[in-house]
């Protein structure tokens, strides 16, 4: 006999799939099964129907689709028998589910089994709708399952009636419809109904508002007269667990009268008396016991403010945590959490055990403590606490390190009452677990780091002594390059010693020693790797003795196959061999970065942070469409000699980069153009010979590739001046500026010093003039004030009129505001506007300056510019 | 709501009964039990039987070389759960006689006729046991 005929049991099917050693061979099985399933099914096979569909039920649940079968359910629930009925029910529930639009076949059946005479099957009938009904079939067959709530047979009635919740879910119209019939149910005696009906209750009262305040005004305290009963009951031998009379009812009333005391005082206080006896009779030897407890505790939270009860709900929980049962601890824990909104300091008491648990052996339970933890770190007691738990991340295991680095570190972040422990607590972190440590978290350090200027000489030895130990935590490698990068000479001189350090000698090699070893390592990352190289650069100028072989490291990376890095070294090696006399104010410390601004921000911004630190900024290659203006601000306006807080605007810092202040206050456009005139004279200056960029109005533009070619591989230089620190313009893009600018002077011997200069038309077109009068202040012979006069020369009327002006590096311009902004035609009248232009280079190089006047003729927006190389020469 | 889902799994991973409460097609079905069943069997004794996976909660236990998995939500009573579970096997015992993982296997649509009297649509209906296993006493008379 073929073992896969239609004839087969359920049982030799299965031990037919049990024999198989390999998926393939079970795939195979399963595959002669369900052809011989399908082809029993086209011949329209009686007898061994309910067989096939046991089959095709087992097979569903391996996992195989089982499609074909849903008609087979529906013949075999039309079917006269029981059996038949039973099985094609089951099989319904199982394979079909109520997405699918067979299901509205069945509606029909279902109605004729509801008023079957057989209660059983009404029963079944029951308990299929009550699982998949779909809305459309709880509105058709609503009706009958209401009647059915009030049937003689108390199975049924309690099938109705989670039924009903099922129905009111979907349809929460109908909601109206059950209310009177479930309050009805809760006065049964049948535990069965009983507990379906306070189901039933529970989720009226979430679905609809007014069946919460019926059932609030009705019902409360006959449900409290139930649950004493239920409390003080006799020995029920059917429903006893572990002694107690049906937990399950104990819980389900319990949750019922949390629903109904939330939020109101008077039925809470109707609650008071039973949830203390229920909470101090109760044995908890017994998880059942337990059960109900937790249960209990639940609700006295969520119900109205009664001191006595919280009090006692607390030392339940604080029983519940020293239980040696894992499950206890748990479910302790996790009430605690919802524990401390209420009440805070009942918590704190059990500060210790809670610690204990984070060290526990249990993923899930150590994962819970952490999180009280975190809630209950106030300032009084973060310092111990943290101790713990960094002690504890020295022994923890490598899945649970993330989680509890990043919770270290932000209590520390927010609770450190002193400087010198948040950046003690941190190096230990970052010692542990620095491969765990979110980039935000360590460029936070070292704002902070920077902002603590007194305890720059610690911060740096530590970091050294550190570096020893864990050099393998990335993060805390980045840290300390930076570090000794910018305070080498503390580390090597014991500048700053605190009187807690001990003595430790470092020479200046030891300190290029280790930043060797940082570039050197294969599992260094770019960062990393670029971090060292102006760390070097900046050693180089610290440490002069160690320059030659500092340039020797550098000079090996040229060859990097990685862009940042060679070209890093490239230029760095050139200010090295090549320019000495700018080396040092390059590389002269850090600003102090601004803490606020970084918090504001980070608060403002997450997850990936527009960089602010410059150590972050180093991301900021040129695939960055859209860096924050602000931290460039804090590197880039170091070219002017004072500090000046970052300014608003992001566009100034373009005009700071070239020392042109336009400080407009005309009305017009103000900063908008400004910025937009600031960058496209930039691109005027730099871009050599190529057309200027289009429309960049916003100052990130300029960072951004898609300019075009030649003016990238500048751009790209004023982009990473983050990468060289301290005064912002790169080195190489003065280097370029000043081979466009040694062009333009022809060098000729600087002229005697006259002391009045000739005015000059520094600009004429068909269109407009422009007159310079030239005067210098006594005594200051760098400084020349400019009175410029702008004159029309077309019969047209000009308004909107402004003038810019940008001048080369080694000047710095000063723009006060014009006398006005129309200029009238012909001549007629003229604008003034008086500069100011300090000549670094006076005597060596003249005056040189670009101009840029925009205006508008007859609504139409027009633009000229120019550039003046008339000045006289001993400007 | 309450109960989403019901899993008996062996020790090797197999599943022997499974009873959902919430949709979740075929693939999604595996996948879930896949994860679960690994988290659950890697678990030792002294290890507590709630897991956490994704937004709700496996509350579990093991029987001889059964595992018993029940998913619910995350605002429901783990330790009435447990009680249940128990409530569950102790049903079987009395029906089978000395349950075991064969028995549930060869026959499981008597498995899950108990198990629809005693949980439907996520809540717990019934919790007697001759209450519980009347019909089916009923239905293999009359067969």
């Amino acid at each position: 006999m073929n073992p896969f005929s239609s004839g087969t049991r359920l049982r030799d099917m299965i031990r037919a799939v049990r024999a198989c050693k390999t998926a393939a061979e079970e795939r195979a099985v399963i595959r002669k099964e369900c052809a011989a399933i399908r082809a029993a099914i086209s011949e329209n096979d009686q007898d061994y129907r309910h067989r096939n569909l046991a089959k095709l039920m087992f097979i569903h649940m391996l996992g195989y689709p089982t499609h074909f079968g849903q008609m087979e359910c529906l013949k075999l629930i039309a079917a006269a028998g029981f059996p038949e009925k039973r099985i094609g029910y089951l099989g319904l529930m199982l394979l079909l589910d109520e997405r699918q639009e067979v299901l509205m076949l069945v509606t029909n059946s279902l109605k004729q089994d509801l008023n079957h005479s057989n209660q059983y099957i009404v029963g079944l009938a029951l308990c299929a709708l009550g699982n998949i009904c779909s809305a459309e079939m709880a509105r058709d067959l609503a009706p009958e399952v209401e009647r059915l709530l009030q049937f003689r047979d108390p199975n049924i009635r309690k099938k109705a009636a989670l039924c009903s919740i099922r129905i009111i879910k979907k349809v929460p119209d109908l909601a109206e419809n059950f209310l009177n019939a479930a309050a009805s149910l809760l006065k049964e005696k049948h535990h069965g109904v009983l507990i379906t009906g306070v189901q039933l209750c529970t989720d009226l009262c979430r679905v609809s508002e007014e069946a919460l305040e019926y059932f609030r005004k009705k019902c409360t305290e006959s449900m409290v007269k139930l649950l004493k009963e239920v409390v003080n009951s006799p020995y029920m031998p059917e429903y006893d667990i572990a002694g107690i009379a049906d937990p399950f009812l104990h819980i389900r009333l319990l949750r019922f009268l949390r629903v109904l005391g939330q939020g109101d005082a008077d039925a809470s206080d109707l609650m008071n008396d039973i949830l203390a006896q229920v909470a101090t009779k109760t044995e908890s030897n017994k998880n059942a016991g337990n059960a109900i407890l937790y249960e209990c505790v639940e609700t006295i939270m969520s119900i109205e403010d009664n001191s006595g009860l919280r009090v006692l709900a607390i030392n339940i929980l604080g029983r519940f945590l020293s239980n040696r049962d894992n499950n206890i601890r748990y479910v302790a824990l996790n009430m605690l959490m919802k524990a401390i909104t209420v009440d805070g300091q009942a918590v704190q008491r059990h500060r210790v055990t809670i610690l204990e648990c984070v060290k526990d052996n249990d993923a899930s339970i150590r994962k819970r403590a952490l999180e009280l933890v975190y809630l209950l770190v106030n300032d009084t007691n973060v310092m111990p606490l943290v101790k713990e738990l960094i002690e504890y991340l020295e022994v923890s295991d490598q899945d649970f390190k993330g989680e509890l680095t990043a919770k270290i570190c932000s209590i520390v972040e927010k609770f450190s009452p002193e400087k010198i422990w948040y950046i003690d607590q941190m190096l230990k972190v970052l010692s542990e677990a620095g491969n765990f440590v979110k980039a935000e978290v360590w460029h936070a350090l070292i704002v902070v780091i920077s902002n603590a200027s007194d305890l720059h000489g610690y911060t740096v030895r530590s970091l050294y002594r550190a570096f020893q130990t864990s050099s393998e935590q990335e993060s805390l490698v980045q840290v300390a390059v930076w570090c000794i990068g910018e305070y080498g000479e503390m580390l090597v001189n014991n500048v700053g010693m605190l009187n807690i350090e001990d003595p430790i000698t470092v020479t200046e090699s030891d300190a290029v020693d280790i930043i060797e070893i940082a570039i050197k390592r294969h599992s260094s990352d770019l960062t990393t790797q670029a971090m060292c190289l102006i760390a070097l650069l900046k050693l180089s100028c610290r440490f002069p003795s160690c320059s030659q072989r500092i340039q020797e490291i550098i000079v090996q990376l040229k060859g990097s196959l990685l862009l940042e890095l060679q070209q890093r070294s490239i230029e760095f090696s050139s200010i090295i061999e090549k320019h000495q006399n700018i080396r040092s104010t390059l590389v002269e410390r850090m600003p102090v970065l601004d803490e606020a601004t970084y918090s504001g921000k980070r608060a403002g911004s997450l997850p990936a942070t527009g960089p602010t630190s410059n150590a972050a900024s180093l991301n900021l290659p040129n695939g960055v469409a859209k860096p924050s203006a602000a931290p460039l601000i804090d590197l880039l306006d170091l070219s002017s000699d004072d500090v000046p807080a970052p300014s608003s605007s992001g566009g100034d810092f373009l005009q700071d980069l070239l020392g042109v202040d336009l400080s407009q206050a005309a009305s017009l456009s103000g900063t908008s153009q400004a910025p937009k005139s600031g960058t496209d004279v930039l691109l005027d200056l730099l871009s050599i010979g190529s057309p200027p960029a289009q429309s960049s109005t916003s100052t990130a533009d300029i960072l951004s590739p898609g300019q075009d070619n030649t003016s990238v591989s500048t751009l790209q230089r004023i982009s990473s001046p983050s990468s060289l620190s301290a005064q912002g313009s790169s080195p190489a893009q003065a280097a370029p500026m000043m081979d466009l600018l040694d062009g333009f002077s022809s060098s000729l011997p600087v002229a005697g010093n006259g002391l009045t200069y000739p005015s000059i038309v520094a600009f004429e077109s068909n269109s407009l003039r422009i007159n310079f009068d030239f005067s210098k202040t006594p005594g200051n012979p760098q400084a020349t004030l400019i009175q410029a006069k702008f004159s029309n020369s077309s019969p047209n009327v000009y308004t909107d009129f402004i003038f810019q002006a940008a001048v080369p590096k080694f000047l710095q311009l000063h723009l006060d505001p014009a006398s006005g902004n129309t200029l009238p035609a012909s001549g007629n009248g003229s604008i003034t506007q008086s500069l100011r232009v300090t000549n670094n280079q006076h005597g060596k190089k003249p005056l040189v300056m670009r101009i840029r006047i925009a205006y508008k003729v007859n609504g139409k927006d027009t633009l000229e510019e120019g550039q003046i190389n008339n000045f006289p020469r001993d400007l | 709501m309450g109960i989403r889902f019901i899993l008996m799994v062996n020790k090797q991973g197999q599943t022997r009964l499974a009873q959902y409460y919430e949709y979740l097609t075929l693939e999604e079905r595996r996948a879930l039990e896949g994860e679960i069943v690994r988290k659950c069997l890697a678990r030792t004794e002294q290890q507590c039987s709630f897991v956490e996976h994704r937004n709700y909660k496996i509350v579990y236990r093991r029987y001889a070389s059964l595992f018993f998995l029940v998913g619910v939500d995350n605002d429901e009573n783990e330790l009435a759960i447990l009680e249940f579970i128990h409530l569950l096997v102790e049903t079987m015992d009395r029906h089978f006689g000395n349950v075991c993982e064969l028995d549930i296997m060869f026959h499981l649509e008597k498995a899950h006729f108990m198990l629809e009297e005693m949980v439907m649509n996520g809540c717990i209906i019934e919790t007697n046991k001759s209450n519980i296993l009347a019909p089916i006493q009923l239905m293999d008379k009359a067969t």
